[in-house]
């Protein structure tokens, strides 16, 4: 092993406080995250989700006497891609080591994995945490240890019958990339985001689905805490965590559990724990002593794997622009960092902003995305897959503001509707009459109506320019708001006067 | 009339071509003396009969028809270590009790394909581990020789016995050798034309010299591994045991082939093997090994050895002597990869999902219960010792280094082949057959593995190799020598083992 080198400088606003001075968070992440294949790392079978217990099995899957493992080239292209992704090293020989251990959901009584020679070496990636309360980023360099190719076991499943369990092969084999990453995490804040940037790489690349949920992602997270600037402290580690708020619920238990250990005199001991989402806490899953030996050793069912450089070069130049490029790109279009940001943090939302902001003014598309759509998304816990509103339908809505043929105001109204009824922007504004009135005649009669009734208030408005809002006001509530707001404010100027 | 159970896989395809005989008739010839003698030899442990005979008839039709493939209608018997589809596939474990697996291994099925008649399933030792094939569940293989009782008598005396028609005999029932030893054993007595083996420290050869049949161990890679039942994955390897040179020739023909799904299997293309049988040998440079002149070797070995060479040398080889000097750590290295590998490939025999399972009261328990039953003696050792060398804080001391041996022993070869050696001759076993039950093997399971003292380098430097008989020991049991080639040089292997069959001749019990 090499020896750990601390990169970061302590900063205090990521302290947590403690008795007699501050504690600081140090976190490493292995994340397992699943590789988008069709078939398994090893065999033929599928690795569709959700399909029925134990149909998707081949007799390599299920560990047969005499079956043999033959590697699945589309898991190694989409680990040299994400590898890439990680702006690390592409290793064009590694090797697969088996890791002994018996399970029932693991039928071989090893899992194949690479520990002596990875696919993917060190790396880096740049996660952007916050915003804070002035909507700044902070960006921080989080190192990449080394990305591995492994199976995934099976399930068992302890709730089937009164006395026995049961297991289901479907998983069983299925490609997994683990990602480690150094332990140049400080906060609950900065591990959420690189989580979040980990699975918006993978989306961005296509080589996995970042499915929490449904387990496509998990993390095995090691913490530690330490006085700020010292020596390492000894670590535990949190496994399979499937969540991202299950994860910082997690740090924070059990970053809370070692100060309070150290803060009575006590020392951590190393161990594995899991973490209880009900409870909110984590607990001993076992102690460094009962730590299994794996018996790691080459599998010699599989030859080295080895590629060339053109073969890594040929994965290259078909990647797709990331995360980092993308919001680049966006802000050099002229949209904020945290625009930008909150765009590029889904490929899924960078893809519907650019949809909107394709042939328009792209701040206000932003704008819209971020505080009308996202805003609506999240209020309703529907993600962007699932937005009612289609691009198209809210380029329409811009376009319309743009045309004046609406105002932002009633433009807030159409998008409504659109949310919840559906249909085409311009028609239900002509349907349903709500194009603003540009015509000053109409608009003016208003206007002189509402100062004839009012002339108290004109005369204040004399002495105070500000009162004119209120007639503003009072104007688009006479026309329903369908009133040009700008003809309506230099009507009122000119007849009030000031 | 000849017994059709006489005719050698040559012969027999010959008869069968000419429509001479039938295919049916020789499988029932087979069906026969298998019926008839197989109890006392114990070589099957499941006859296929009914596969056997409608195989034969099919075979009857392709030959009419004009499609007869180039083992057509010859009956085999297979190993039990392969996967033969919806019959006994149990590498002879109690722990596979019951086991039929639904697929066909990649060897037999080109077999099958190649129109051959599977007469059934042969013993062997448990897991392939073993050198006796007194490690089976089923029980051991009786060897079909038998000493020579004249001469053991006569030479206890220091007397000359010369040559008698049919000594009496010694009845003590010997091994066939193993963990081929069913294999060695049917193609010997005449209970299969030949057979299927594999060889991950000797298995193969050293039956063949234990048997007077021929053995062949091919380059590693040669042949696929698909649907054999994994006993050391970087050693284990598929091949014939037949009665001539010519007939193992005829059956690696068939048995090798590229396998898309056994990645350690070679995609490259399979020459005829029996084209260079009986062709001269002059020039060729012949490689004989100091250091496989071991401590204590029987003087009948040694003189077999020195035989060998002469016949070569007279048919116009060049002798030399070479060194591969660290032949003497490949037994105890060999002991530590083979478990080491073995450990991990045996996990997956859990009772779980098929064969036998001990009920427990939890699944650690009943993990225990089923492998202590499941899992004979020698098999628990190995998965002991290659637990342990794979354990934390052993690993560099036992595993690495033995890999790193590994390389030694395989760059030794790679010396002598640079140095224009084309084959290395060498005694195939330390001894002749040994009796069932011998209380110094049992007592002590290194004198057991010594047994494979001249044939496990051959499987650590993954080159081909084969045994040929060569004559009979002073009790009249066959012995073997042993030819070791170039990497997918098995031709050469041929060329010059049929050198020594010419002059040996053949051995029958």
């Amino acid at each position: 092993m090499t020896a750990i080198v601390d990169t970061r400088t302590p900063n205090p606003k990521n302290f947590f406080p403690g008795q007699d001075h501050d504690w600081e968070l140090v976190i490493g992440l292995e994340v397992h995250a699943q590789v988008t294949s069709e078939a398994k790392l090893f065999s033929g079978a599928s690795t569709g989700f959700g399909a029925e217990q134990n149909s998707h099995v081949s007799l390599v899957d299920a560990a047969m006497p005499g079956m043999l493992p033959v590697i699945n080239e589309e898991c190694v292209k989409q680990a040299v891609r994400t590898g890439l992704g990680l702006n690390a090293m592409i290793n064009n020989r590694s090797a697969f080591d088996r890791k002994n251990y018996f399970y029932p959901d693991l039928p071989q009584g090893y899992q194949i994995s690479q520990l002596y020679h990875p696919i993917v070496g060190e790396g880096t990636i740049t996660i952007q945490v916050g915003p804070d309360k002035d909507g700044k980023f902070e960006s921080v360099d989080v190192g990449i240890e080394r990305l591995h190719l492994e199976q995934d076991a099976g399930k068992s499943m302890h709730d089937q019958h009164p006395t026995m369990s049961y297991v289901d092969l479907n998983r069983s084999g299925v490609a997994l990339m683990e990602i480690v990453s150094k332990p140049d995490i400080r906060s609950i804040d900065e591990a959420k985001a690189y989580v979040t940037k980990l699975r918006s790489i993978v989306r961005y690349l296509g080589t996995c689905d970042g499915n929490m949920d449904q387990g496509s992602m998990r993390a095995d997270v090691n913490v530690s805490v330490r006085k700020p600037g010292s020596d390492f402290g000894t670590r535990c580690e949190i496994k399979n965590v499937n969540s991202i708020r299950f994860m910082g619920q997690a740090i924070d238990y059990e970053a809370r559990r070692q100060i309070d250990i150290m803060e009575a005199g006590g020392s951590i001991e190393q161990e594995t724990r899991l973490f209880d989402p009900v409870k909110g806490e984590t607990r001993s899953m076992r102690s460094k002593e009962e730590a299994h030996d794996y018996r790691y050793f080459p599998d010699p069912d599989l030859l080295p794997l080895e590629f060339d450089d053109a073969f890594v070069e040929e994965l290259k130049a078909d990647l797709p622009e990331l995360p980092d490029e993308k919001r680049a790109r966006f802000m050099a279009d002229g949209l904020s960092e945290y625009d930008a940001s909150i765009l590029v943090s889904d490929k899924a939302i960078a893809d519907y902003f650019e949809q909107v902001a394709s042939g328009r003014d792209a701040k206000m598309a932003a704008n819209w995305t971020i505080n009308d759509l996202l805003g609506a998304l999240n209020k309703d816990g529907k993600s962007i897959e699932d937005s009612p509103v289609t691009a198209a339908q809210l380029g329409g809505i811009i376009d319309l503001i743009k045309a004046d043929t609406i105002s932002g105001k009633i433009a807030k109204d159409v998008f409504e509707i659109v949310w919840n009824e559906g249909g085409d922007p311009a028609k239900i504004v002509e349907d349903r009459g709500m194009a603003q009135v540009t015509d000053t005649g109409a608009i003016e009669a208003a206007v002189d109506e509402i100062i004839a009734a009012n002339p108290d208030k004109v005369e204040q408005a004399r002495e105070k320019p500000n009162m004119i809002g209120w007639f503003v006001g009072q104007v688009m509530k006479a026309t329903r708001g369908k009133a040009n707001p700008k003809a309506v404010n230099e009507l009122l100027r000119v007849k009030i006067g000031g | 009339m000849t017994d059709l159970t006489d005719l050698t896989l040559a012969q027999a395809r010959k008869r069968l071509a000419d429509k001479d005989v039938s295919a049916s008739e020789l499988t029932d010839a087979y069906l026969a003396a298998i019926s008839e003698r197989n109890g006392a030899l114990n070589a099957y442990i499941s006859v296929t009969e009914d596969i056997a005979r409608e195989g034969a008839v099919a075979s009857d039709k392709r030959i009419a028809e004009g499609t007869a493939g180039p083992l057509e209608g010859i009956p085999l018997g297979v190993k039990d270590l392969y996967a033969t589809k919806g019959t006994h596939t149990q590498a002879c474990s109690h722990i596979l009790d019951g086991f039929k697996p639904p697929y066909e291994s990649t060897v037999t099925q080109n077999l099958w394909d190649a129109g051959a008649v599977m007469l059934g399933k042969l013993n062997m030792d448990e897991f392939a581990m073993g050198s006796s094939n007194e490690t089976s569940h089923y029980g051991p293989v009786v060897n079909p020789w038998q000493r020579d009782l004249m001469n053991v008598a006569v030479r206890s005396e220091g007397g000359d016995v010369g040559t008698i028609e049919s000594p009496p005999k010694d009845d003590t029932p010997l091994v066939p050798g193993g963990s081929s030893g069913g294999s060695a054993a049917a193609v010997a007595a005449r209970l299969c034309v030949a057979a299927t083996a594999s060889d991950t420290g000797g298995s193969i050869r050293q039956p063949a010299a234990f048997t007077g049949t021929v053995g062949v161990k091919p380059t590693y890679g040669r042949c696929s591994r698909w649907g054999m039942v994994a006993f050391a994955s970087s050693l284990d390897q598929a091949g014939p045991i037949a009665r001539t040179v010519e007939d193992a020739a005829l059956m690696l023909n068939v048995m090798a082939s590229p396998d898309a799904k056994d990645t350690t299997c070679v995609d490259r293309p399979v020459p005829d093997y029996t084209a260079t049988i009986g062709d001269s040998i002059k020039g060729m440079t012949i490689g004989i090994p100091r250091e496989y002149r071991i401590d204590g070797m029987a003087e009948e070995i040694d003189g077999l050895w020195s035989q060998g060479i002469a016949w070569l040398k007279d048919a116009g080889a060049n002798i030399v002597d070479i060194s591969l000097p660290h032949t003497k750590y490949a037994l105890p290295a060999y002991y530590i990869v083979a478990p080491a590998e073995a450990s991990s490939n045996l996990a997956r025999y859990d009772g779980v999902r098929y064969g036998l399972r001990v009920d427990g009261s939890d699944i650690t328990d009943m993990y225990e219960k089923t492998r202590a039953a499941g899992f004979g003696d020698e098999v628990q050792r190995r998965i002991l010792i290659g637990t342990y060398v794979l354990s934390a804080g052993f690993y560099d001391a036992y595993y690495t280094k033995a890999q790193k041996v590994r390389t030694l022993i395989k760059h030794d070869f790679e010396m002598a082949y640079a140095d224009g050696v084309d084959c290395i001759l060498t005694p195939a076993t330390p001894s002749a057959a040994f009796p069932i039950g011998d209380k110094e093997m049992a007592a002590d399971p290194v004198k057991m593995y010594l047994n494979d003292v001249f044939t496990v380098t051959v499987n650590m430097a993954g080159l081909p190799g084969i045994a040929v008989p060569a004559g009979l020991s002073v009790e009249g049991l066959p012995l073997g020598l042993q030819l070791i080639g170039k990497p997918f040089e098995e031709s050469d292997l041929f060329r010059v083992g049929s050198v020594i069959e010419a002059n040996a001749g053949h051995f029958a019990p």
